[in-house]
Formats: structure tokens, sequence, C-alpha cells
């Protein structure tokens, strides 16, 4: 357990069959597709999730995350193709899936007026659990996430991460077999991002499926699956270390003292997907087809001044790079 | 000075388009000026004419048959009923069947010859409006019609005598407190349920309610009960204070009030809800809610005699929930009535309540599109 929680990326999960319904895939999309009027929210997305992992979508905003979860949970019905959620089909029998599987809305959905423990109450109540049950599973989740202190305050008077435990332990409630976050941690610093992602693992330790849309990187890569979505389309698909290891791009290091003038020359190169100003460095991102990126990069230049330190380093691709790539050539 | 006016301007500018696009709220900006004006030109009618009558002519002469015709010749009136005993025309009053009945006694040939009074009229007092109208009858010159223009009774005799019931000394309290419980009920428990459901989309806590096992129906049914005594509580201040304050008499059993209450209560909350399932902001809600309240208070013969209104009106005044629950508190509180004589008005509202409920839970889907 403490090793998925070190490495998590490159742990694969091995849960699958924890539970006795488990399916090989606890979600199979079939040609997603979601249009609003003209707009085409969501492209045609293929995809399976594999039962008791952490599966991440990432995307710009605008990109149909919210869509494409809202249409797995029931709530939208696709415009075309099919999805079927634990072996159930949606949104035909949605119905079927509400104990099975929790979501946790991007806009903080619980009662603002409740207190803490009020809220979990209600969500267990509507759980069907009741008397010593509701309280043990009440203080079960109170001690989890850390809530213990909070038990009597109203979500109006939390911090933005608090909320966020505070919406997981709601959603987490009835143990479903699949968990649908999105953007759990967009108002969580750091240090808290982290420990909420130990919380993720402990229930895909525990045999749960999650699904969790961001837009952060370091929180993709601790995914074990990653889709990267983009204008409703999904661009690529694979686990994280995959994913980078085979990228279709070098990564070149640029340091030097005329940066700057050099960041809009290098973008016009025809080889170049992007250019990127990371503190003193350029990250530039060249055409896998190109043998020597840091010849190709120093030929196609204006010779360096005497007296500049120019240098290029070729450096190991981060998600971010994938990220470019994927989106940038989708755009040509 | 051009910074006032181009930030005014932009507050302007903005408040027009928030208003082009909330279709519901210029809807309502017409529509409101557009039924107020129907309601109060059709509606109002201050002068009641055709009020339902009962009539027991234990006479059985021609001479009774002549003095009804001119009765009803003066259009204040319309017989609608006939009844073998004062007795039997009393307990039509209660139920509200007719508002009045008018007894000719056996000797009314002979009254008629000796100008003695011609019959009584058992009026019910309440609705003060009515009853000035029926009170009109009392000095009727109706000898001249029968027999012979040329004998005038003497002027000291009246026609009719007239029995005023429930509201002696004609005071309006009496007629109007019991019938703003109706008034207040409509406003407080259709905006409430209209705007608790209203709320809950608005600050997002449906697309988390809703992937929840939850039935609309159960939602529906939970969001109503509370407020179920709410209303219960106000009726209760109303007619408290009513006894206190302006004396208004409760003759009719307090279980039976309860009773009645309950069954408007429901059907208007389950107005709110139907509400909450058409509308996407609180504002409409209240806008919505409004639509409902000005016929509830116009139509329901709260202000205004429900016989004095033309057919249309009645027509529309049927299908609120205020205008059935309004006779039956009336007759309650002030007839003393018992709800098993209210029946087709308690059926009316227990239907209104179950259709209510089902459509509302039909047309909520636990759905985002
Ligand atoms: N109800 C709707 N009506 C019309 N368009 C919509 C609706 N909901 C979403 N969209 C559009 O669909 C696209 C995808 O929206 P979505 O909310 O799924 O994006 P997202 O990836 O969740 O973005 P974010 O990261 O900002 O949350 C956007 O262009 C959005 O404007
Ligand atoms: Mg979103």
């Amino acid at each position: 357990m403490a090793d998925s929680r070190q490495q998590p990326h490159s742990s694969q999960p091995t849960h699958a069959g924890h539970r006795p319904d488990a399916v090989e895939y606890a979600i199979e999309a079939n040609r997603l597709t979601r249009k609003f009027g003209p707009l085409t929210a969501v492209d045609q997305v293929s995809l399976q999730v594999p039962s008791a992992s952490i599966y991440g979508f990432l995307g710009p905003n605008g990109c149909g995350k919210t869509t494409m979860i809202r249409m797995l949970c029931g709530l939208l019905s696709p415009t075309a193709g099919d999805a079927k959620i634990l072996g159930i089909a949606v949104p035909e029998h949605a119905e079927q899936l509400r104990t099975r599987t929790g979501y946790m809305t991007q806009k903080f959905s619980l009662y603002e007026d409740l207190s803490s423990e009020e809220n979990l109450k209600f969500i267990g109540r509507i759980y069907s659990l009741s008397g010593k049950a509701l309280i043990r599973r009440v203080d079960e989740l109170v001690e989890t996430y850390e809530l213990s202190t909070l038990r009597n305050r109203r979500p109006d008077a939390m911090s933005g991460g608090q909320r966020q435990r505070l919406a997981l332990a709601c959603a987490t409630l009835h143990k479903p077999d699949l968990l649908f976050l999105d953007e759990p941690t967009s108002s969580v610093d750091p240090e808290n991002r982290r420990k909420f992602w130990e919380k993720l693992f402990d229930l895909c330790d525990q045999g749960t499926t999650i699904l969790v849309s961001t837009h952060f990187m370091d929180e993709a890569e601790r995914c074990h699956r990653l889709a990267i979505l983009e204008a409703g389309q999904l661009r690529t698909e694979g686990d994280p270390q995959t994913l980078m290891n085979n990228l279709q791009s070098h990564v070149v290091e640029l340091t030097g003292s005329r940066l700057r003038d050099l960041k809009t020359p290098i973008q016009r190169l025809p080889h170049v997907k992007s250019v990127a100003q990371q503190g003193a460095r350029l990250r530039v991102l060249v055409d896998i087809g190109i043998e020597h990126p840091q010849a190709y990069l120093a030929q196609q230049l204006p010779p360096p001044a005497p007296g500049d330190d120019f240098q290029a380093t070729l450096v190991r691709p981060n998600l971010e790079d994938v990220f470019v790539t994927v989106t940038h050539s989708e755009r040509q | 000075m051009p910074a006032f006016w181009g930030r005014m301007s932009a507050v302007i500018v903005k408040e027009f388009k928030h208003l082009g696009r909330d279709r519901m709220t210029f809807g309502m900006a017409v529509m409101i000026p557009l039924v107020q004006l129907l309601l109060f030109g059709y509606a109002i009618n201050t002068e009641v004419r055709y009020v339902p009558v009962g009539l027991v002519d234990q006479s059985g002469s021609a001479a009774g048959r002549i003095i009804t015709q001119a009765v009803s010749a003066t259009q204040v009136v319309d017989f609608q009923q006939r009844y073998h005993t004062p007795k039997e025309a009393e307990q039509a009053i209660v139920k509200g069947e007719i508002r009045a009945a008018l007894v000719l006694p056996p000797d009314l040939t002979q009254r008629l010859v000796q100008h003695r009074t011609l019959g009584q009229w058992l009026i019910d007092g309440s609705d003060t409006m009515v009853s000035a109208s029926l009170l009109q009858l009392r000095n009727m010159p109706l000898n001249q019609a029968i027999i012979d223009p040329n004998i005038a009774p003497p002027a000291a005799t009246p026609t009719f005598d007239m029995a005023l019931f429930f509201n002696p000394t004609r005071r309006s309290a009496v007629n109007i407190i019991p019938g703003l419980t109706a008034v207040i009920l409509t406003m407080t428990m259709v905006l409430f349920t209209a705007t608790a459901i209203v709320r809950e989309r608005e600050r997002g806590n449906m697309e988390l309610i809703i992937t929840t096992p939850i039935r609309p129906i159960e939602l529906m049914i939970g969001k109503i009960v509370p407020y179920i005594f709410i209303g219960l509580m106000q009726v209760s201040i109303i007619l408290l204070l009513g006894y206190w304050i302006f004396d208004v008499p409760v003759n009719g059993s307090v279980t039976h009030i309860y009773l009645a209450t309950l069954l408007f209560i429901c059907a208007s909350l389950t107005l709110g809800l139907i509400i909450s399932t058409l509308v996407q902001t609180q504002l409409q809600a209240m806008q919505a809610t409004m639509f409902i309240l000005l016929p509830s208070i116009l139509l329901s013969g709260f202000m205004f005699p429900y016989e004095a209104m033309p057919h249309i009106a009645q027509t529309i005044a049927e299908a609120l929930p205020a205008t059935h629950f309004m006779r039956m508190i009336r007759a309650i509180i002030l007839r003393g009535a018992e709800l098993d004589t209210l029946v087709f008005d308690s059926l009316w509202l227990i239907a209104f309540t179950l259709a209510g409920i089902t459509l509302a839970a039909l047309r909520f889907h636990k759905r985002l599109d």
C-alpha cells in the first residue's frame, strides 16, 4: 500500500476482481458524443477504465471533462454513442447504479447551511443508513477525512480544501464501487493535494475505481491511466509513463543570455512543435523525425554572439510535453 | 460628468440585456397588466345579480307562482331549488348550495289581500355584499304587480320579512377573515415550495441529489411536508387573532377547520411543486406565484362574490384551489357546516393534490438535460 503511494504511476492496479461483482472495465464508453446546439462538447470518445484503478481526464477548460462525467453518471443523455458503467448501460439503467457510484461535482454541491455532520447524516439517510450504522459510518468518515474539528462547522465557513474533504467524504459515504471526481482539488494547496491523493489511493486499494478530472500535470501523473482531452476529442490515452516514453517529440532545453530574442525565430521553425519559457530556460519540442535535435536547432538559429553561453541539452520528457505535443499535432 | 453617464449607461444596457434574455420575466411584464385588466374589468362586479336561492312555497297557490316570477324578474336572485320545509332550505344554506331561501306561508293569498307581510327570506348574511343585494327585496312593491295597480299597500308594511343568519350585524370582517386564510396560504405555500426546489437547483445541490438513489416522489413529498406545519401555524394565527380582535365567530368544529386547511395546504404545495418544475430561477418562481395569487384573490370569492362574476370568470375560479377552500372554510367557520357536507370541494382538493404530485414527479427528471 505504501508502495503505491510513493510511486503511484509505476504501480499497475492489481485489485481488479476484488469485489464479488467486479467487471474487468468499470467504465466502457463507445464513441460517446454530446452536442449543445452547434457545439460538440464531447466528440466520439471511446475509452475503457480498468476496475480498481485511478483514471485521469486531463484537459484544458471547456474540453468536455464535466460533460463526459455527467454522461457517464447518467445525468446527461449522449447525443450519440453508448456507455456501460460497471457493466450496466447508461443512461437507460442509470438508476440501478445509484448505490454503486459516487459523484463529487466540480461546483460544491452540499448544503451551505447545514453543518458537516448534518450534511453527512443527510446523505447517509438518502443511502438508507440509519441508527447506529449511520452514526458509525459518519464517525468513520470524520476520522478518515480529518473533519473532527469541523463537525459542527458549516461549509460556508470552511476553506476550499476543507470543503473538498467534506465533499469527498459524502461522495464515498455509501462505499461506491466507482467514484467520479470532477476537479476535486481545484482549490487545494499542494500539501493538502498530496494528502487528498493518499485518500484516493487508499480507496483504490480497497477496490474502488476512481475517475478524476484535472488540469494539474502533477495530479495527472499520479493516475494509473490517463486520457488527454481537447476540444471534446480524445487525443491520447494510456499510462503516464508510457505516454512520456512514447512521446513523438524530442525535448530540448536551451540556456543562454538571448533567450527572449530566440523565442520567436525558434517558434517559426518547421519542425518545432512548441517553445515555452521556464525561468531562465526555453523548453523546445522538436519533431521526433529530426535525428539530432540539438544540431538542428544550432543550425537553424543565427550563430550565438561572442560571449553568449548558449547551450542546448536533450532532457527527459514530462507529462506537460506529452500534453503539448498531442494537442499541438491535432491543431495543425 | 461623462464618467457618470458612461457608468450609468453601462448598467442600463446590461439591465436591458438581462430583461431580454429572461423571457419569463418579460412575459410576466406583459401578462400581469393584461390579466389584471381582464380580471378587474370582467370579474369585478359589486352589483350582485342572480344570487342562487331556493324556494319553499307552502301555499302552492297561483299567487305564490306569480310572486316568485316577480321576484325573479328583478334579476337579483335566481331560484334554483325548491324545498318542502324551511328546515331543508336552511340546511341547503349551511351547505352553501344556496345563499338564501324565500318561504311563502300557506296563508299567502289571505296575507296578500290584507296587505300583510307576504313571506320570509332566510338569508346567509356572511357575505355582506350578497346580503345587501338581497335586502333590496325587502320593500319590493309586489301587490301592484299581482292584483290591482290602484291599491297601494300601506307604506309601513314591508313586503318580506328578512332573517339574516350567521352575521346579523353585517360586519365585513366576519366574512373576510376566514377568507384571508385562503389568500395567505396561497401566497406562502405556493411560494415556499416553488422556491425551495428552484433554490437547490440554483445552488447546485440538485446535481448531487439526483445522483443518489432518491426517487422524485420521495424528494417531492419530503420537500412539502415541513411546510404543512408552517401552513397550519399560519391558519391558527389568523383565526385566533380574528376571534380575539375582530370577534369572528367560529361556529364549526376546530377539527374540521384543520382538516379542510390541511387539504388546501397540500393542494397549494403541489401547485408550488409544479411551478418549480417549470421555472429556472427563484425570481421566476416568485412571478409564477403572483400569477396564481392574483386570480386567487380576485376570483375565489374573497373580494367579490362568486355569484356576481360572469360565467367565464367562474370557470377560471373553479380551477383554482383557493376558490374551493374559500367555500369550505367559510361554510365551516361561519355556518358551522361539516366536512361531509362539503364533499365536492374536499374531493376536488384531494384530486388536485394527487394529480399535481404525480405531474410534478413526472416532470421532474433525474437528469440535467
Ligand atoms: N449546458 C450546456 N449548454 C451549452 N453548452 C455547454 C453546456 N455545458 C457545457 N457546455 C459547453 O461544453 C463544453 C465542455 O464543457 P465542460 O463543462 O464539459 O468542460 P470542462 O472540461 O469540464 O471545463 P472546466 O475545466 O472549465 O471545468 C464547453 O465549451 C461548454 O461551454
Ligand atoms: Mg468541468
